[in-house]
């Protein structure tokens, strides 16, 4: 069974049928070709499909296509504006913080969900908010500076 | 994932209906975090799901008229855990539902589904034993009200009837004198499902206990009157505690004697002997995360950490002074 869903994906609105047993990833990934949402375990536990759902992350392997009508959607290809990265990506950068990538995408969403929700996080606070996210090649440690640097750049333009 | 059917049902009976009609090929969503899961593994292969989450009420959280809060069955983890009136009165709930896996995932698991999973290990569910919850479930019989600990039936098994689905979770009034700790035991410090969990509360005043441990039948509790009575009554001053353990036997469990226990003597002596009693209570297994020895064993320490927090939190005096917690 399909049905007709209307949302918005970083900014822009679009109609689409959808499966009703298809995931909002698989919607994102094969609908739309954000291929910047990573498929990685498909059971909420790597946090690799992590989007904004209403300004909230969630794991799209966990939401019903259907379940995303009317919901305003911002995936990692959302965060960056007129070409100019978001802070936490030139954090990410500046930092080393990625290395193979996979886990990247959906660490600088709910990082970015983070930061917008408390604008300077504990170490302590930070490795509480990306508990669900797995990074299997660098460790933690440059992701959580570089989360901090973002945190401290971005209270310098907007004290 | 194997083909289904989505549905959003307009109303509680034609929900009702739905779920009536499907029996086992139907299956009611929440937030959908374990359900799908059982479905991509293969585990349940439904051809319905039907989305409860736009009936009226299941997303919101208020206060009754009789100074009940009221948590819609869809409300998430992150929802009930960041909203003032369960922060402020109901903060056990709080500390149980922020403990669950991560933060993106409490934007969508709900406490309604953690208690209609009856998952053993449901982190919710021995805060909800602590607050004496009754779970609101709407069927083809109308509405029925279910105490918590008769909520949970068995391993996956919950009271619910053919046709049934739960609406609402329905907390008692607390008295402003009162606390809660939850405690879990995981593979890592914070986000893994608990090993061991307990959750222990105590509440200024008493309040007349039926047999196995259980406060009478909450519909009977006049909310208001414990409310306004709250301070006042002479018993004032005395705990009444209730203590619940998850993930150590078929259900989430009350242990009534450590209860009984701590209401009587509260001392450091109190407290081990009362968390020697928790332990008794427990009825757990072997299984790939724990042998049932090292849950009884650790049902005793997270019980003697929830009550001298719940002690310290009370200005009561700690029952273990620079020792270990």
């Amino acid at each position: 069974m399909n049905h007709t869903i209307h949302f918005t994906v970083n900014g822009e609105p679009f109609t689409l049928s959808v499966a009703s047993h298809h995931t909002l990833l698989q919607v994102l990934r094969e609908q739309l070709v954000l291929t910047g949402v990573k498929n990685g375990c498909e059971a909420g536990e790597c946090g690799a499909c992590t989007v904004l759902m209403n300004g909230e992350p969630v794991n799209s392997c966990l939401v019903l296509a259907p379940e995303a009508d009317g919901a305003t959607i911002v995936t990692v290809e959302g965060l960056a504006h007129d070409s100019q990265l978001d802070p936490l990506q030139e954090a990410f950068v500046a930092a080393g913080a990625t290395q193979c990538g996979f886990c990247t995408p959906g660490i600088l969403i709910n990082s970015r969900a983070l930061l917008d929700r408390n604008p300077d996080p504990t170490d302590a606070e930070i490795r509480a908010a990306l508990v669900g996210n797995l990074c299997r090649c660098t460790g933690y440690i440059r992701i959580i500076d570089a989360v901090k640097a973002a945190a401290h750049a971005q209270r310098e333009v907007q004290p | 994932m194997q083909p289904f059917d989505y549905i959003v049902p307009h109303n509680f009976a034609e929900a009702s209906a739905l779920l009536m009609a499907g029996n086992d090929d139907t299956r009611p969503l929440l937030g959908g975090t374990d359900l799908l899961i059982r479905v991509r593994g293969g585990f349940i292969r439904p051809e319905r799901i039907i989305d409860l989450k736009q009936l009226p009420g299941m997303c919101d959280i208020v206060r009754s008229a009789e100074g009940w809060l009221v948590i819609g069955a869809a409300c998430t983890m992150n929802q009930v855990a960041g909203h003032p009136l369960v922060r402020q009165e109901y903060e056990l709930l709080a500390q149980a539902c922020e403990s669950v896996a991560s933060y993106q995932l409490r934007n969508r698991a709900t406490v309604g589904g953690n208690c209609c999973n009856a998952s053993p290990a449901a982190d919710s569910a021995p805060a909800l034993y602590c607050l004496e919850a009754v779970m609101e479930a709407y069927g083809p019989s109308g509405v029925r009200r279910i105490p918590i600990h008769e909520f949970f039936t068995g391993p996956r098994c919950n009271a619910l009837r053919p046709g049934e689905f739960l609406t609402g979770i329905h907390l008692p009034p607390v008295p402003s004198r009162s606390a809660g700790a939850f405690n879990k035991l995981g593979r890592t410090k914070i986000g893994d499902i608990s090993i061991v969990s307990v959750a222990v509360w105590a509440e200024a005043g008493s309040r007349k206990l039926e047999a196995g441990g259980q406060s009478k039948h909450p519909e009977r509790v006049d909310g208001a009157t414990r409310t306004a009575a709250d301070g006042q009554s002479k018993d004032a001053e005395r705990l009444t505690w209730r203590i619940a353990i998850g993930a150590a036997g078929p259900t989430p469990l009350r242990a009534p004697e450590a209860e009984a226990a701590l209401a009587e003597d509260a001392s450091p002596e109190g407290v081990a002997r009362a968390a020697q009693l928790a332990a008794e209570a427990a009825r757990p297994i072997d299984d790939i995360r724990a042998s049932a020895a090292y849950r009884r064993g650790m049902v005793a320490v997270l019980a003697r950490r929830g009550v001298n927090s719940v002690l310290a939190r009370l200005g009561a005096a700690p029952s273990v002074v620079g020792g270990q917690p």
